[in-house]
């Protein structure tokens, strides 16, 4: 009686959750700086205009997993740019126009803003001095020096259709094969400022630009598309809620690109929260500012919910699998060899193939963490069944005990310090694999985490990292306790 | 009473038991005797109602195993392990009333009939609240027959009841069994490999070889009169240490 209380207090914890949802304006953004600061000017400006509550899903990934999220229904807008829209989501790069962008993502239920100002597009950018001494202004110029020049090229710049093997045609540049590296775009600007390169690929509204001294090579053969930026939004939320949508279309035009550089060096130079750039942007309070305690308890909802689920699968799973594994030996045999490959597979791998099966959002990072459990609790119940000794069994069926009861009073009982022991580990390893999640939008410590990744921010990190590993040590905590309640006391005084 | 008739088992091609007849008057004890692979578990096995046979008859009371369920079965014959089988798992007193507890007795019939088999076996109360590997193994082999009494069974089974204990505990506690089973006035049949302990607690002996009966009779009968050379052999081979005469 006092479990099944204990149980329903958790469960009504943590279920508002996922029932608030239908109610929520769930915003989204891409995992770098200039957008999480959209993301968060976007919350606001619904926030002050509407008492509809918002829902920052900032952070997500990358293009790829904002436009899943947004076409299923797990974030309703977040910004982008024309340019990507047209290459990398409608995969149609002669569309030019704002207008005819509009047209094509009508096709699928996705409406766009009027562009918001400012045009972060693609650029060259090399050294100042780099640039004095060399002469260097335009794309063209590069020319002059290419067969010694080192580059540092991101690996979106490198792989994407107007990235870097389009551009070297079009101007003809031949950069030397072995000079070309393709690194990290966040180290790009350590790399040049310690002239490991001299030339790299960057967003033409980052901060750093200003910061590290940089000349951005003008695009003379207008190579690179428009990336203006715009609010793109689910059909389905702009027909929901006029009035809020409104309120985004009325920051059209009003973000310059200076600006934009402005809120970008506030954020990584400055290091203020992307709250309160954003209120500052547009002159209003800084929000009740998301205090680090109730945003930290957030985190431990999501995270919590996530390990739970998981382990409540791992559970209801994983013991009759194990149970049926000690039984059967082929379908055993089976049933181990299936869930020791899926725990071979890399978490990211396995996020990946998740999501054109399930989209992004909490339901593959689920999956993922319920495939990633079950393997130590399906092992442990077979071989806690299998080590219970077989005399003990017969014995009771000499007694009257039916097949079931035998199972239930007798063997699961004698098996159960192992099997506990398995959903230990699988606690343990759900509360550590969990913050991957956040990699496709399912939030928990790890949104803290990757978002700190992305700024090299140390604190941000710890706000993710310090909260895991402290619910790992609880998570410890609460399993002795329930070794004590769970493990028949015959048992525990033998160890 | 306990009977069995005309008993036959094969595993494979392998013939581990061929008519095997024999019969446990009401309030009798019997002791089934025979080396290991004589087929003795097997009978026992096939008693219980463990596992099938070929051929004959198991009946309690003239009723026969084959007309009721596992469970009734179970019932009728109160089953004592090798070492007690005790569940390391529960406690004394669970042990004790684990069945009664499944057959929805009420807790206060089962307290009265724990006390009352407790105080016929002559065990300690607190013994009953200690878990198996806390208990001497004696106690265990009393909490044990509680158990196989509990439900009130016609028929007795002990697998072994002695084997576990060392030499000065067994002879005092073969001196309480005996008392236990008058007190108990049940019929029971003791399967083991160990001619003092059927001598001493039995009326009767049977003796199995190689999956069929020798002999059954009494102890004088089986020294007396052997059916068989290997009767004398069996006998001869368990007197393990000279006695006085014989040491020059």
């Amino acid at each position: 009686m006092k479990k099944c209380l204990v149980a329903a207090v958790l469960l009504a914890w943590l279920l508002p959750l996922d029932a608030l949802a239908a109610n929520t304006i769930v915003v989204g953004s891409k995992v770098f700086t200039e957008g999480y600061i959209l993301g968060e000017i976007a919350a606001q400006s619904i926030e002050s205009a509407s008492s509809v509550p918002v829902e920052r899903k900032l952070g997500m990934g990358s293009t790829g997993i904002l436009f899943e999220a947004l076409t299923t229904g797990a974030i309703d807008l977040y910004a982008d740019y024309t340019g990507t829209l047209s290459e990398a989501i409608l995969k149609q790069p002669d569309l030019k126009s704002v207008a005819d962008i509009q047209l094509a993502l009508a096709k699928i239920n996705l409406v766009i803003s009027a562009p918001l100002g400012f045009d972060d597009t693609y650029a060259l950018a090399v050294k100042e001095s780099f640039a004095e001494k060399h002469d260097l202004h335009t794309i063209s110029d590069l020319a002059r020096v290419a067969s010694d020049i080192k580059a540092g090229f991101s690996y979106e710049f490198m792989d994407r259709k107007d990235g870097y093997t389009r551009l070297a045609e079009r101007y003809h540049l031949v950069l030397a094969p072995q000079k070309v590296n393709r690194m990290e775009h966040s180290l790009s600007f350590q790399a040049i400022d310690d002239g490991a390169v001299d030339l790299i690929d960057t967003y033409s509204t980052d901060a750093k630009i200003k910061k590290s001294k940089l000349r951005v090579l003008q695009d003379d053969r207008g190579f690179f598309p428009v990336y203006q930026a715009v609010w793109v939004a689910r059909k389905a939320f702009v027909d929901a809620h006029p009035r809020e949508w409104q309120a985004l279309l009325q920051l059209e035009g009003t973000i310059s690109a200076d600006a934009m550089i402005d809120m970008n060096s506030q954020a990584d130079i400055q290091k203020w929260s992307y709250a309160r750039i954003a209120a500052r942007f547009l002159g209003s309070e800084a929000p009740r500012s998301q205090s680090l305690q109730s945003n930290i308890l957030r985190r431990t909802r999501e995270h919590l919910w996530l390990v739970g689920m998981a382990l409540l699968f791992s559970v209801l799973a994983g013991i009759p699998l194990g149970v049926a594994a000690a039984r059967f030996h082929a379908a055993g045999q089976a049933i181990l060899i299936a869930s020791a490959v899926i725990q071979t597979v890399p978490s990211l791998a396995l996020l990946c193939f998740l999501i054109p099966l399930l989209g992004v959002g909490t339901k593959p990072a689920l999956a993922a963490l319920c495939m990633y459990s079950l393997l130590p609790v399906v092992l442990n119940t077979f071989t806690g069944v299998r080590n219970v000794n077989p005399q003990h069994a017969e014995n009771a069926r000499a007694f009257g005990l039916t097949p079931r009861q035998v199972f239930f009073r007798i063997v699961l009982p004698l098996a159960s310090p192992t099997v506990l022991a398995g959903i230990k580990t699988a606690t343990i390893v759900s509360i550590g694999t969990a913050t991957l999640a956040a990699l496709i939008g399912a939030g928990g410590y790890g949104a803290p985490i990757i978002s700190g990744l992305s700024l090299n921010d140390v604190p941000t990190i710890l706000t993710g990292a310090i909260p895991a590993a402290f619910m790992a040590l609880v998570a410890y905590g609460v399993f002795e306790i329930l070794d004590l309640l769970l493990i028949p006391t015959g048992l525990r005084k033998r160890r | 009473m306990l009977e069995l008739q005309n008993i036959y088992k094969t595993f494979e091609d392998r013939t581990v038991l061929a008519d095997i007849s024999l019969s446990v008057p009401k309030g009798a004890t019997h002791a089934l005797i025979g080396s290991s692979g004589s087929g003795k578990t097997t009978l026992l096995r096939i008693t219980l109602g463990l596992i099938p046979f070929d051929r004959g008859y198991v009946k309690v009371n003239d009723q026969p195993l084959l007309s009721f369920s596992p469970v009734e079965w179970a019932a009728r014959i109160g089953y004592v392990p090798q070492e007690g089988g005790l569940f390391p798992h529960i406690m004394g007193y669970h042990n004790v009333s684990l069945i009664a507890k499944l057959r929805g007795w009420e807790k206060s019939k089962i307290a009265e009939r724990v006390e009352e088999l407790r105080k016929l076996v002559d065990l300690e109360a607190n013994v009953l609240t200690r878990f198996p590997h806390e208990m001497s193994g004696g106690q265990k082999q009393r909490v044990a027959i509680m158990r196989a009494a509990m439900m009130d069974p016609s028929v007795m089974l002990l697998d072994e009841p002695m084997a576990a204990l060392d030499p000065l505990i067994r002879h005092s506690l073969q001196q309480e069994l005996k008392a236990i089973f008058k007190r108990l006035g049940k019929t029971v049949l003791i399967v083991t490999h160990d001619l003092g302990e059927a001598v001493f607690l039995a009326e009767r002996i049977t003796l199995l070889h190689e999956g069929r009966i020798i002999q059954s009779g009494t102890y004088k009968e089986l020294l007396r009169q052997p059916a068989d050379p290997y009767v004398t052999l069996f006998i001869n081979a368990q007197r393990t240490v000279p006695d006085a005469s014989e040491i020059v």
